[in-house]
């Protein structure tokens, strides 16, 4: 007991100490980042040793080499690739048709109150709606086309967007609008001097939610009368029951994810340079 | 310059503000005259109802009764312009963009407004942060910057809640005596809220004391000591001791009052 309270002294000693310069402070973090890089690195290698070691059923399970096996002809024979760039495009075309309009009704709402009155109660009442309840009926409207799957990650989108944004322009500190106003602001000005900017760190959030809403969305689109993209890929490996495949479509999914929200974040960068600069 | 014409009238002002459980009077039959070119400070206990007499002398908030004239000499100026309670500061401008805000509402040259902003950011010590976003500075370093862009927008009014309230000792004299110097070489009708009677005797001709909430004037002093000022011969000043009494007399009553009018519940 004593030994560990003597260890944990002299490692917060040495932390305090190494806080002090800026060269260690860059080396610790390195250290952060080596082991955030080490942990899925780690997951993966137990995957593989209990896979080899048939601790777990590798026709369930797969393990990391059979599914890196399967990965190298889907990429060269440019099938993945296919797919990937089909519910790209389908998720690209999603957002921004959800995210458009979410973000201009969501200022709209935040800003004039009888817009608000008049559309806060069927935002409401729709919004809890679960947005896979709704794919049959899209499907019925829309028909089995590409306008239904677009149309299903949109309104995911949409919903999200519009919630924060509107909260984005109501969460403005007052005194903001006061020295607008004390200036002699009119309309446009106040609009693009204070509420756009204001709402902007909320609404980069909605857009942020609605990238992961629409991954959810695009695989639940494509499992119905699609021939193409990654969540047909997942439910046509699960026909097939070829699980390497079903893992090698999710790998492509985490790389979408990922891929999406970097841009997102560089995009939020530029535009709100004033945050964590 | 007239420094006898009117620049501000308020009569019989009072401002009720509802709340779905109470009524504050926050200010009570009030009655002022501020001349052209005057520098008035505005003294009173926490809460008694300074800020709101300022917020309705820049037409942010309406008078429950009561009338508020406001002369204008140069119609091409702002008539007022406010340095606000606490920060203030657009988080999504440069700081230079701040300073620049409000000619840039009027619609002021870019190149026009960025030479203005400049020249008040130097005054302010600042020049060197012109490029850098709010969240990066300290709140002393708002507040200057606060400072910075009301004069900027060059009104026929100046309207300051306690611009100094969150410096240091050392920063606060020495924008005290910039603020001095700024302000005797512009002429500006000024309104000056402040809790300290050290500033009011530094920087008004005339001094209003008000009374705990709600808010009426208790006493007008006249502070009437030569300009341009020197902040250290002024404290050594026999006036000056004279003033700070008298006045401290007045808000210790009103402080007083005010402690144990919530201190009880009731009078
Ligand atoms: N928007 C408002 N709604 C309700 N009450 C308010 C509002 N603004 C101010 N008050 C009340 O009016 C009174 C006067 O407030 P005010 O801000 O003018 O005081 P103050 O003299 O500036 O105080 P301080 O020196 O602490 O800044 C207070 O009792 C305050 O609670
Ligand atoms: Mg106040």
């Amino acid at each position: 007991m004593n030994a560990v309270e003597q260890k944990l002294n002299r490692s917060i000693k040495i932390e305090e100490i190494s806080g002090d310069s800026d060269k260690s402070q860059k080396g610790s973090a390195l250290f952060l980042k080596i082991l955030s890089f080490l942990s899925p690195l780690f997951l993966l290698l137990i995957w593989e040793v209990l896979a080899k070691l048939n601790a777990i059923d590798v026709r369930l399970f797969s393990s990391p080499s059979r599914i890196f096996a399967a990965l190298l002809p889907l990429i060269s024979s440019g099938e993945l690739l296919y797919h990937t760039l089909i519910s790209a495009g389908r998720i690209l075309l999603g957002f921004i048709a959800g995210a458009v309009p979410g973000v201009i009704l969501g200022l709209s709402m935040g800003l004039f109150p009888p817009v608000r009155a008049l559309l806060m109660p069927l935002v409401a009442v729709t919004f809890p709606i679960p947005k896979l309840a709704i794919m049959p009926l899209i499907l019925i409207i829309f028909g089995l086309g590409e306008t239904s799957k677009i149309f299903t990650i949109a309104i995911g989108v949409f919903y999200l967007v519009l919630i924060n944004t509107m909260a984005g322009v109501l969460n403005i500190d007052p005194i903001y609008m006061d020295v607008a106003r004390s200036f002699g602001a009119n309309r446009i000005q106040f609009y693009t001097t204070v509420a756009l900017p204001g709402a902007l760190p909320m609404i980069f959030a909605g857009l942020k939610l609605g990238m992961g809403t629409a991954l959810l969305l695009i695989v639940a689109a494509e499992l119905s009368a699609a021939r193409a993209g990654v969540g047909w890929m997942i439910w046509r490996a699960y026909d097939m029951f070829d699980i390497e495949k079903m893992f090698c479509a999710l790998i492509v999914l985490a790389f979408l994810g990922y891929i999406f929200s970097y841009f997102l974040d560089f995009i939020e960068k530029v535009v709100i340079p004033w945050k964590n600069s | 310059m007239n420094t006898n014409t009117e620049a501000i009238r308020a009569e019989n002002l009072t401002k009720i503000f509802k709340t779905r459980r109470s009524e504050v009077v926050a200010l009570e039959n009030v009655n002022l005259s501020v001349k052209d070119g005057e520098f008035l400070c505005l003294l009173g206990p926490s809460g008694c109802g300074k800020s709101t007499l300022l917020r309705i002398l820049a037409g942010l908030e309406k008078q429950t009764y009561g009338k508020v004239y406001l002369k204008a000499k140069n119609t091409e100026k702002p008539l007022t312009a406010v340095v606000f309670q606490g920060d203030s500061i657009f988080p999504w401008m440069k700081v230079i963009d701040n300073v620049e805000y409000g000619l840039r509402i009027r619609g002021v040259p870019a190149r026009e407004r960025r030479e203005i902003a400049l020249k008040y950011l130097k005054l302010m010590g600042l020049e060197k942060f012109a490029d850098l976003y709010p969240p990066q500075l300290s709140g002393g370093m708002k507040q200057r910057i606060n400072v910075a862009r009301a004069f900027a927008s060059d009104p026929e009014i100046l309207l300051m809640d306690e611009p100094f309230g969150a410096l240091d000792e050392q920063n606060r004299l020495i924008l005290q005596q910039e603020l001095l110097r700024i302000w005797e070489g512009s002429g500006k009708t000024t309104v000056f809220i402040t809790h300290s009677i050290d500033e009011a005797l530094l920087l008004g001709d005339r001094i209003v004391v008000m009374t705990a909430q709600p808010g009426r004037i208790k006493a007008i002093l006249d502070v009437g000591m030569e300009r341009p000022r020197d902040i250290l011969s002024i404290k050594s000043s026999p006036k000056f001791v004279k003033l700070y009494r008298e006045i401290w007399e007045y808000l210790r009553e009103e402080v007083l009052k005010a402690r144990n009018f919530t201190g009880s519940g009731g009078k």
